[in-house]
């Protein structure tokens, strides 16, 4: 091992990058866990005792039905996501490879556009007399306007909106990896279209839904301003929660305890993929 | 009289206005090992895929036995493929990988469990059913890629070019034990290389293809030593390609003028008229190296030599330039024998080795060049 | 394929979906109406109001300032991981590597209340420097993973043939290694400015009221009701956004080569 004196850049680059890495990412979080246990405190946010009220909270009916029902929104845009991702990427990684490079720069130009900026433009589309309530009228369908904006099912568009492209590519890229000589070989043993899919498709494709259902399933959680543009306050998510408490509520402890709820659904989540990525041999990140 | 097993009948294929198949008859016969022999696009793999049923033809008609099965999906044909890269499922064991084909028959429980283990066995497996592909080295996967596709018994084995992934020493040495399953087994194999040496050591018959047309269809021996045209003849082994004028028709003989040599030969094939020009061609092997004293061959100096172990292979440039290839193997009394670079020889061939080919429309024969192929 | 025109279809379809809201918003920001919700006529009365807003206009140059430091910070700091991340052995690499991975799949809203815990511990007043350093931290681990996947594409004897022909590790990093990573610091750092210019979620939290950004000036616009302004901002952004974006393909597309 070469000491300080003989390699000063490397000991400058790693301290640097250690420094940034434990200053803004572990202590902060550590702050956090802490906060969780800690007491509510109106004036200075916190306080001893430490006790684990805020996690006790989280059971409490009302905020209980908030975070489930947050669950079920997130599960939704994860669910529609997916459904409208897999048949996509599929398709996708069939067409020509030139035209390939072409329609994933299409999918990535939304993703570098403004986020509330695009689901501001939903609510153009959604309101009660917007675009979509206009065209629907003229075309004689509906009498009158729909209730749209400002419901459930206007926050989850606007969800899967934002993140279809998150679903859409870590798919793709499962499907770009799958050999066509091993769907050939399934069929040259006999396999007919539907055991094909069920038994090599799906279990080749598993860590891009898993990867994909994590980087959709844990944002559709904490985009609070989805809710706030298109659902009009109702039909929280637990971001919502998080930043009330955080900025208006000041029960910091509860909300601590709420994110690491979040942290501890990324855990799971990044585990199940590692695990299913494992089952195929390669090596998690 | 041998039973046709399968028969290709009159196969186009055309990809993006690229004719790759051109109405192409082949005969397999029942438990054959034969070799479709060719270099990259000459249409052998679309050919195997094919007979698989990844591909359909635009015309023409494939039977198996008597039955059509040029329009059977894949799953639906008594015959299974082992393909270039192993296609193993990477998310099953290895014992899930053989077993796979006979779930999808529905075989019971404790069949499936009898015949994989056979099979594995059988390749010298048996002790790597619980490994995952990823843990096994190429030679491995290329055994369990065969081991599953011949679990199914199938009526004939098609195998894509299995060894090119293969380091050399692992080539030879699953050379050999694919003979081995094919004896055992007896099952028909049809092997795809563009191997000329690898097609030569394992087939029974071998096709030569070259651009969706078969060149030639024979025994190893036939192709090496007779082949029916230039393109086999310089595919297939290393070739001198001389300039030769005939003379002296007769009903069964003809001369041949090869650099002032005459030879009688046997009267070949083609037809012939007196002072037709030919090409006559000599293996390496059959050009004998003399010393330049010697009281007959055409002389020449060495510009190379390259020591092959068993065989001193040399270039010798001959007078009026023509360059010639001789492959030599060491004589036992003569240990130090080799040649120095310059050094003045005289060549000659062994009488009556000559193999005479007619020309060929944009192939004239040449003055005298060097004709050798890899 | 039997059906080739099915999935080709579907493909078109999802692209039309994704398009219609963007396109709808461009149209409109040169609608002369007020409501935003009829046609009634071309106008650029919305990008005159656009420019006339003061406010607006301050934290757009706020949110571009912010953008660039933020986007240049992390450059820096997240090429320098990636070399040591590449060529160096050092204990706890793998440690490195899993926090960085978990910054980037952390929900945002996780990072922000942490950061904003942080700052108010330390005392730190909320506004240009507390924004700084959150951006560069959600920033650092793209840009690490756009020079990483440059790093493991280029040979490893490179550089120990500068070594080898004299150079020290100072001057090798220098002459052979920046250039070498040159086009994914181009495209790490276009990156970094995108996702700084449209973050919402952490700002929220860790801005204060002396330093007002653009995403959370059109957040308390656009909250309640509409406003044709933002058609035009956001048309303007769109632009932005598409020429960076195309900048970056080109970069990283040339550099292929």
């Amino acid at each position: 091992m070469l000491s300080v004196r003989q390699q000063p850049f490397k000991t400058a680059v790693l301290v640097l990058v250690w420094g940034w890495l434990l200053f803004l990412v572990l202590a902060p979080n550590l702050l956090v866990v802490g906060a969780s246990m800690m007491t509510r405190d109106p004036v200075s946010f916190l306080s001893l005792p430490l006790n684990l009220d805020a996690y006790r909270q989280l059971f409490d009916p009302l905020y209980l039905e908030v975070f489930l029902h947050s669950l079920f929104m997130a599960a939704m845009t994860t669910l529609v996501c997916l459904l409208i991702g897999y048949p996509f990427a599929w398709a996708l990684s069939r067409v020509g490879k030139q035209r390939q490079l072409l329609l994933i720069f299409l999918l990535i130009v939304p993703f570098w556009t403004n986020s509330l900026v695009r689901t501001y433009a939903l609510k153009l589309i959604l309101a009660t007399n917007g675009l979509l309530n206009n065209g629907l009228m003229s075309l004689g369908l509906i009498d009158e306007p729909l209730q749209l904006l400002y419901t459930e099912g206007a926050v989850i568009v606007g969800l899967v909106y934002l993140l279809l492209p998150f679903m859409i590519l870590p798919l793709y890229s499962v499907f770009d990896d799958l050999k066509q000589e091993v769907l050939l070989a399934s069929h040259d043993l006999g396999a007919g279209r539907l055991s094909t899919f069920i038994h090599v498709i799906v279990p080749l494709t598993l860590p891009g839904v898993l990867a994909g259902v994590m980087l959709v399933l844990l944002p559709a959680m904490g985009l609070f301003f989805v809710p706030d543009i298109l659902g009009g306050s109702r039909h929280l998510l637990v971001g919502n929660v998080i930043k009330n408490q955080f900025l208006d509520a000041r029960n910091w402890p509860f909300g601590a305890a709420a994110s690491i709820v979040l942290t501890v659904a990324m855990a799971f989540l990044m585990f199940a993929h590692r695990l299913s990525k494992r089952r195929l041999g390669e090596e998690g990140p | 009289m041998k039973q046709t097993l399968l028969s290709l009948q009159g196969i186009s294929k055309v990809f993006a206005d690229k004719t790759v198949l051109d109405g192409l008859d082949l005969d397999i016969y029942d438990g054959e090992f034969i070799t479709l022999l060719g270099p990259s696009g000459c249409g052998k793999t679309t050919l195997l895929r094919l007979m698989a049923g990844f591909e359909q033809a635009d015309a023409g008609r494939i039977l198996l036995g008597d039955n059509d099965i040029s329009h059977a999906p894949p799953e639906h044909r008594p015959l299974n493929t082992v393909f270039q890269h192993y296609a193993l499922f990477p998310h099953m064991t290895v014992f899930d990988n053989v077993a796979y084909g006979l779930k999808m028959e529905k075989r019971p429980k404790h069949e499936i469990r009898e015949r994989v283990e056979d099979a594995l066995a059988m390749v010298q497996l048996g002790d790597y059913a619980r490994r995952k592909p990823h843990q096994l080295s190429g030679g491995q996967q290329q055994r369990v890629a065969i081991a599953r596709a011949v679990v199914k018994r199938p009526r004939l084995l098609l195998l894509d070019e299995p060894l090119s992934a293969l380091d050399y020493k692992l080539r030879r040495t699953m050379q050999v034990e694919l003979k081995r399953l094919q004896r055992e087994l007896g099952i028909t194999f049809v092997f795809v290389t563009h191997d000329q040496e690898e097609a030569l050591s394992m087939s029974d018959r071998v096709v030569v293809l070259k651009d969706g047309v078969v060149q030639q269809l024979g025994t190893p021996r036939e192709i090496y030593e007779r082949p029916a045209n230039l393109f086999t003849a310089r595919f297939v082994g290393e070739t001198n390609l001389f300039p030769g004028r005939l003379k002296q028709i007769t009903e069964s003989a003809i001369t041949v003028d090869v650099f002032g040599v005459h030879r009688t030969l046997r009267r070949p094939d083609f037809s012939v008229a007196d002072g037709q020009s030919v090409h006559v061609l000599l293996r390496p092997e059959d050009i004998r190296v003399l010393e330049p004293n010697a009281d007959h061959g055409l002389s020449g100096k060495v510009v190379e030599r390259n020591y092959k172990g068993s065989t001193l292979d040399s270039v010798i440039h001959l007078d009026d330039g023509t360059e010639v290839l001789a492959s030599e193997f060491f004589d036992e009394d003569d240990p130090a024998f080799d040649y120095r670079l310059g050094e003045p020889v005289k060549v000659s061939w062994v009488d009556g080795w000559e193999w005479l080919l007619p020309e060929e429309a944009g192939q004239a024969v040449p003055d005298g060049e060097r004709t050798a192929d890899a | 394929m039997t059906h080739r025109w099915l999935p080709r279809t579907y493909l078109t379809l999802v692209y039309i979906l994704l398009y219609v809201p963007i396109v709808v918003l461009v149209v409109f920001s040169f609608n002369e109406s007020r409501t935003g919700y009829a046609w009634e006529g071309l106008s650029l009365r919305w990008y005159e109001a656009l420019f006339n807003n003061r406010a607006m206009v301050a934290a757009m140059w706020n949110s571009i300032w912010l953008a660039l430091s933020a986007a240049t910070v992390s450059t820096v700091i997240g090429a320098l991981t990636a070399l040591a991340l590449h060529r160096y052995r050092f204990r706890g690499k793998k440690l490195l590597n899993g926090m960085l991975f978990v910054v980037m799949m952390s929900p945002e809203i996780v990072l922000a209340i942490s950061l904003l815990a942080l700052f108010l511990l330390v005392g730190l007043q909320l506004g240009y420097v507390s924004l700084l350093l959150a951006h560069v931290t959600f920033c650092l681990p793209f840009v690490v993973i756009t020079v990483m996947a440059r790093l493991s594409g280029f040979d490893d004897s490179l550089p120990e043939a500068a070594r080898d022909l004299g150079a020290s590790d100072f001057t090798m990093t220098r002459t052979v290694l920046i250039p070498v990573i040159m086009p994914a610091l181009l495209a790490g750092w276009l990156l970094g400015f995108t996702l700084s210019l449209d973050d919402v979620v952490v700002s929220t939290f860790v801005s204060g009221p002396s330093y007002e950004i653009l995403p959370l000036r059109i957040y308390s616009m656009v909250r309640v009701g509409l406003k044709p302004e933002v058609n035009a901002l956001g048309t303007l952004l769109l632009v932005f956004s598409l020429v960076m974006l195309m900048l970056s393909q080109w970069i990283l597309i040339r550099s292929k080569r």
